[in-house]
């Protein structure tokens, strides 16, 4: 497992280096300096800059879309830099070399990374502005350092002598950066661990938060863009002339997606817009549909190369083969589109061989590189600013909407918003693969695995996104393959099929199929042997405390193996994923209809030293619930290439009704932080599954779980 | 033709064709960006703000819709965010990327409008129109109902 995490993070660093593929990106000159005030502020290394009044910035590498990191961040920087959150302004980082996140190879938000790789770095970052500005007290007082002291944006010598953290901030960032300098003991921290409210929520109650649709520019024009019905389609001519005649419409612009119309306000782009008339060539993607794409996948099972995830143990076959019992089983995991609340949206403003760009991205430099590789520009000269993400999810580290809007800005040598529809959102996603997971075990005579074979067929997101070579493991695609459990011979393949349809890494990535197969699995296999599938799992959970512990916290918690009520069955889950170990019990319903109601959810989570235990109880509840609308309610679906899915009504988002109790037990650890972002979504979906199972006595293999998929299985 | 009404207590006079949705005539022409834009058929609520008290989505209020009108938006709760609403939010940090979270102040503003002591059944009649996809569900339901105790009080 270990083998399998330390290459899924090497991965994008290896992969770039040997595609080339964002080494231009990778190795920008930085841009620091855009977020200073003029004249007054010192910049002692990349993440702290310091005005003379003592107003003390943090920079932020990675960008806001809900998961916490505009304070989480700050906390971890502040704790050694002795200063309080009340005394800290936060800063978006520029795009620059300096804010390259170590665990992806580029300056990326995802892969619930931003505190596992923040954690040393940001405090060493704190730790070296604390010295440097000590250092420079010191001289400046002519006193041994070890007499001065730094706290809550003071420094304070001998004989009552004492300066602003702001007042010594010139000499401080004119002294070498020391490499190593002391970090507290984790015992002795003030800030991190504990519950701190969010910085950012004020600005997030009153309507003043900037989010990427809220920027605007002196002179700015509103661009709203119509793409191919087919994703990949190109435009083939266009008729635009009623479009021109709408009133406030300035421009029709063909992009290299399809056709833009611009115009005084977005309302009238989008009347505009609906007037167009565009011939389209739709491309290979238009022979595709969902059916044909399961089809691919079962075929490619069968017939594709076979990729070993981690190196077999023992001989699986031999084991099945004199196994008293042998199980066999195929699971489904559709495609899924991000959504997030504010639909894609950016605003460029192109001016000769120069761009600014503000918007949401989790991409910085990929949004740079993209936009001066589609404009021939230098990446140097395009000067970038994130905003708020009204959600991510994955779908903001795609660049297509940002090339657009750039493009759009250099027809009209004007700034520009572009705002998609919400229906262009959903139907032009980089969507998540489906995925095929064929499980097969052998059981000995006492119900317990001697042998597991996993195999996951799917599409590789990183193929496209990354360029990783064909037929080589995507270490993308086999998160969360290889379970916890001692068992004495196991085999893990995965076999890529491209179904030629565009995939994106969405919440959780392949977490999500590949805990829904082996979770469910052990549930079946538990049943087959007639144990309860909790005490089932503890008797393969020898020598894995981690696991164990949050497997029995939650269990008790949820009152496991106690009476439930009438009409209610439980069902349980473990995973580790972003080095965070959790379990899950969802106890669930039929309503009249037939379809299922989880009335709660139990989770408990070892997630290793936590920076705010707030935000890791909130992403908890936040992950759960955004995978429950993917194992209930959604899939995307496709016909003559045509995504069916167009807005909320027929791709619908777990609403308030639905959302359960989720109850949370947090375990106190002093390991290294896990990431939480994501792992919950992938736990929620087989947690749910297995508590069908129990109460239906019916096993659905083929999400969503929706009543139709109950009733026929 | 321009249309003339109240937002936020303020007299606003919109000249925006009539038929444009009121979300964008706030947000374009009045430049009040606090009201979100998510889906344009009423169903998110990110763009909900109140007509006479009425919370409805502005998406599909046409402007000649409110002539004459009151209309209420997230700005109008509480720039200092002092609304009972707003400090219950920021009590139980309830937003996460924030963007549906206008909207949901302004359902659960106009709910305890009238009722200041909602069941679980009256939250989920009241807020079920309002996505949220970060799945801040159950900490809007807390704040809620903390804000119904501090009115209650008050």
């Amino acid at each position: 497992m270990t083998d399998i995490q330390t290459s899924r993070r090497s991965f994008l660093k290896t992969s770039a280096a040997a595609t080339g593929g964002l080494l231009m990106a990778v190795n920008l000159p930085g841009t620091l300096g855009q977020a200073m005030a003029a004249g007054t502020v010192s910049t002692p290394n990349a993440w702290v800059h310091i005005a003379d009044d003592n107003t003390i910035s943090i920079l932020v590498a990675h960008s806001e879309m809900g998961q916490g990191v505009y304070t989480s961040m700050p906390m971890l920087v502040a704790e050694e830099l002795n200063v309080d959150l009340s005394q800290i302004k936060v800063v978006d980082a520029p795009p620059g070399a300096a804010y390259v996140n170590a665990l992806l190879g580029a300056q990326i938000t995802g892969g619930s990374t931003s505190v596992r790789a923040g954690w040393e770095k940001l405090r060493v970052a704190g730790a070296q502005v604390r010295e440097m500005l000590v250092s420079a007290a010191a001289a400046e007082w002519n006193v041994d350092r070890a007499q001065v002291k730094a706290d809550k944006g003071m420094l304070m010598g001998p004989n009552g002598k004492k300066a602003t953290y702001g007042a010594m901030a010139a000499a401080a960032s004119k002294l070498p950066v020391p490499e190593k300098p002391a970090i507290k003991d984790p015992k002795d921290f003030r800030i991190v661990g504990k519950r701190t409210k969010r910085l950012d929520t004020p600005a997030k109650t009153n309507g003043t938060a900037e989010f990427g649709i809220d920027v605007k520019l002196p002179g700015m024009v509103y661009a709203t863009i119509v793409q191919c019905p087919v994703i990949g389609g190109k435009v083939k001519s266009f008729e635009s002339a009623q479009a021109k005649s709408m009133p406030g419409v300035q421009a029709v612009v063909q992009v290299s997606d399809g056709v833009a119309v611009v115009a005084d306000s977005w309302w009238r782009a989008k009347k505009a817009a609906e007037k167009l008339t565009i011939q389209w060539d739709e491309g290979a993607v238009a022979s595709i549909s969902d059916a044909s794409m399961l089809e691919g996948n079962r075929a490619a099972a069968k017939s594709g190369k076979v990729i070993p995830i981690i190196a077999s143990k023992g001989d699986v076959a031999n084991a099945i083969k004199g196994a008293a019992k042998v199980l066999e089983a195929e699971y489904v995991s559709p495609m899924q589109s991000h959504s997030p609340l504010e639909p894609m949206n950016f605003t460029a403003h192109v001016q000769g061989n120069k761009a600014l760009l503000i918007g949401p991205t989790q991409f910085q430099q990929g949004a740079q590189g993209a936009v001066a590789g589609a404009l021939g520009l230098k990446p140097e000269d395009i000067t970038l600013k994130t905003t708020f993400l009204g959600g991510g999810f994955g779908r903001r580290l795609e660049l297509d909407f940002i090339v657009q809007a750039a493009e759009i800005s250099k027809a009209v040598g004007k700034p520009v918003k572009l705002l998609w529809t919400r229906e262009e959102d959903m139907m032009h996603d980089y969507y998540r693969p489906m995925g095929v997971n064929h499980m097969k075990a052998g059981l000995d005579a006492s119900g317990m695995p001697v042998g597991v074979h996993f195999k996951v067929t799917s599409q590789s997101v990183t193929q496209r996104a990354f360029g990783l070579p064909k037929e080589t493991l995507d270490p993308f695609m086999a998160e969360a393959a290889v379970a916890g459990y001692n068992v004495p011979n196991t085999q893990h393949d995965l076999v890529i099929h491209d179904t030629g349809f565009r995939v994106g890494y969405w919440r959780a990535v392949s977490h999500s199929m590949n805990a829904f197969a082996n979770e469910s699995f052990v549930d079946e296999m538990a049943k087959a042997a007639g144990q309860d599938p909790y005490a089932y799992r503890m008797k393969m959970l020898e020598g894995k405390p981690r696991y164990a512990n949050v497997l029995k916290l939650a269990a008790e918690k949820a009152g496991w193996g106690k009476p439930v009520a009438a009409g209610r069955a439980r069902g349980i889950a473990l995973m580790e994923g972003y080095d965070s170990y959790m379990a899950q019990v969802a106890e669930v319903s039929l309503n009249k209809d037939g379809s299922v109601k989880v009335h709660k959810v139990t989770v408990a989570a070892d997630v290793g030293h936590m920076v705010n235990p707030d935000t890791v109880e909130a992403q908890l509840q936040s992950s759960i619930v955004f995978g429950m609308g993917a194992v209930l309610k959604h899939q995307i679906t496709m016909n003559n290439g045509r995504v069916q899915e167009t807005n909320y009504n027929t791709y619908e988002p777990v609403r308030m009704y639905e959302a359960p109790q989720i109850d949370i037990v947090l375990v106190k650890s002093t390991e290294k932080p896990g990431g939480i972002g994501e792992p919950g979504t992938a736990v929620a979906a087989p947690a749910i599954a297995n508590a069908v199972a129990a109460l239906t006595g019916k096993r659905v293999r083929r999400l969503p779980l929706t009543a139709d998929a109950i009733r026929q299985a | 033709m321009s249309v003339n009404f109240q937002v936020n207590g303020k007299p606003a006079k919109a000249n925006a064709e009539t038929d444009t949705p009121l979300l964008w005539v706030l947000r374009d022409e009045l430049g009040m960006t606090g009201t979100k834009f998510g889906c344009g058929a009423a169903l998110c609520g990110a763009c909900t703000v109140h007509v006479n008290g009425e919370a409805v989505r502005s998406c599909q209020t046409p402007l000649s819709a409110v002539s004459g009108k009151k209309v209420a938006t997230v700005e109008g709760l509480s720039a200092k965010n002092n609304h009972p609403l707003q400090v219950a939010w920021i009590k139980h940090d309830v937003p996460q990327c924030g963007y549906c979270q206008s909207g949901q102040l302004m359902s659960a503003a106009a709910l305890l409008a009238k009722n200041n002591n909602p069941s679980d059944a009256d939250i989920d009649n009241a807020m079920s129109g309002n996505i949220c996809r970060c799945g801040t569900y159950p900490r809007i339901r807390a704040a809620i109902k903390d804000a119904a105790a501090t009115m209650r009080k008050a």
